[in-house]
């Protein structure tokens, strides 16, 4: 059995943005966004990350009402090496930490791995993920400032975090984590950086496949299944191959990369990435929407690109990985 | 996973606009060009010699493009122009300064003097060496002709 049902919840959630995220069709839903240029009053954008890290982490503890004490663990990760975003600003809050790396699919992983803590330990955990567009900019690309040129496919990477509560007690707006399911790494032999929706598609649609397969159920059984950030591209090619396997997406299916910016206004060619992504949107629309009680039932499915600049540099191809958390009210 | 998915990635990926960004980048960089060559009349007119006046206007371009990638434009106005800043000497100024400004971060030493040639180097190596292979050709031909 590769689903693994979890008895936890989401108690709280806080998102932090950045300038151009929060001026974005999400913008007055987000519990924070910059007004600094994503700088966030720090000199270097590593810095930048970490304090998002931080002021996400604080707040989703203030909305719930627990102090760095009463957390048991910390699930964090980020995009830069070493994960030192998420270590360098969580450090001075002494919880107990678990650093992840899934790409842009850490924030679906942080969320499960949280809910499988607090349901074995019953205790409260957290999930905290970030990404920052300068940060990765520099080690994924190119200098800030360097006017390279974009192709449709690429992905512009979301100045975003998000921090999720999670306890094995139910409180009054609380969402479940009903069951969740780690993803594959899978090698669709694509190499082009400039086209991650592409890559991840293929991963995406194996895990959903493996999850249908698995727990008898068809995509007309959730109210919605959001991707983490395949963005224009791969949402297209997702939709293709669920469709010739035999399951109709396109009624249901979200993504966080779509739904953060106006992608023709914002000059986004195929739409947001990153882990902060689809933190900062699950945490400011769906999970608001669950609680609102307009979707009752959806599957979170986060993708994630297994690369670094040395990687495809040396000729290799670009595996993916998807794993799904379902929610449930 | 196959081969065959990859070439169906490409196949399935929209197409970059080639007319429009040959367009654009054809009208800015030629208003550009333009715009040096006055630049250049203005330095002649200013009793500058040919070869003087060629100079400082390259430095003039170098230094405006420097500054606007340090004020935050470049690479915005190189978003819409695309070819048209990238290829004049504007781009190469912008490819050096914008790790240089990145880096300063990580100090003047292994940050700015270790980085600054990140994006230029290949350009300034490979543009070197072809330079220096050329220039044995042509003073071979010179002795044998």
């Amino acid at each position: 059995m590769s689903i693994i049902k979890t008895g936890a919840y989401i108690v709280s959630s806080y998102s932090v943005v950045g300038t151009l995220e929060g001026k974005g069709p999400l913008g007055g839903k987000f519990d924070y966004a910059d007004g600094t240029d994503d700088t966030f009053g720090k000199k270097s954008w590593e810095a930048s990350e970490s304090e998002m890290q931080r002021v996400a982490a604080v707040g989703a503890m203030h909305k719930a009402g627990v102090a760095p004490s009463d957390v048991g663990a910390v699930f964090s990760g980020d995009l830069i090496n070493q994960c030192i975003a998420s270590t360098h600003g969580l450090m001075g809050l002494g919880i107990p930490d678990v650093g992840l790396f899934g790409a842009c699919s850490t924030c679906a992983e942080s969320i499960l791995l949280a809910s499988i803590y607090s349901s074995f330990v019953k205790d409260i955990s957290m999930a905290v993920t970030s990404s920052h567009n300068c940060s990765a900019e520099r080690q994924f690309r190119f200098p800030v400032e360097y006017a390279a040129l974009r192709t449709p496919t690429s992905q512009w990477t979301v100045t975003g975090a998000a921090a999720f509560m999670v306890s094995s007690e139910k409180t009054e707006c609380a969402v479940r984590v009903a069951d969740g399911m780690f993803g594959r790494i899978i090698d669709s032999k694509t190499d082009d950086l400039n086209n991650m929706g592409a890559a991840m598609a293929p991963a995406a649609a194996d895990t959903l496949l493996r999850y249908f397969d698995e727990s008898g159920t068809s995509p007309a059984d959730y109210d919605r299944i959001v991707t983490g950030d395949l963005g224009r591209e791969g949402s297209s090619l997702l939709c293709e191959f669920m469709t010739a396997a035999g399951y109709d997406l396109y009624q249901r299916h979200g993504d966080c990369g779509l739904d953060i910016y106006d992608i023709e206004a914002s000059d986004v060619h195929s739409g947001g990435s990153g882990c902060g992504c689809s933190a900062a949107v699950i945490s400011a629309k769906y999970l608001d929407m669950i609680r609102k009680g307009t979707v009752r039932n959806m599957l979170f499915v986060g993708t994630g690109a297994l690369m670094n600049a040395m990687s495809v540099g040396q000729g290799n191809t670009i595996p993916a990985i998807a794993h799904l958390v379902r929610f449930t009210s | 996973m196959t081969e065959e998915y990859k070439k169906y990635t490409v196949r399935h990926a929209p197409k970059s606009p080639v007319v429009k960004d040959t367009l654009r980048a054809f009208l800015c960089g030629g208003a550009l060009c333009a715009a040096a060559e006055g630049l250049k009349n203005l330095y002649l007119f200013a009793m500058m010699s040919r070869d003087d006046a060629s100079l400082i206007t390259s430095v003039t371009l170098v230094f405006l493009a420097v500054l606007t990638t340090g004020l935050g434009v470049f690479d915005s106005a190189a978003r819409f122009a695309g070819a048209g800043l990238l290829v004049p000497i504007t781009g190469f100024a912008n490819a050096v300064a914008a790790p240089a400004i990145d880096s300063k971060t990580e100090g003047y030493v292994l940050g700015v003097g270790a980085k600054i040639f990140t994006v230029a180097g290949p350009v300034i190596l490979y543009g070197t060496v072809s330079g220096a292979l050329y220039g044995a050709i042509y003073y071979l031909w010179r002795i044998f002709s």
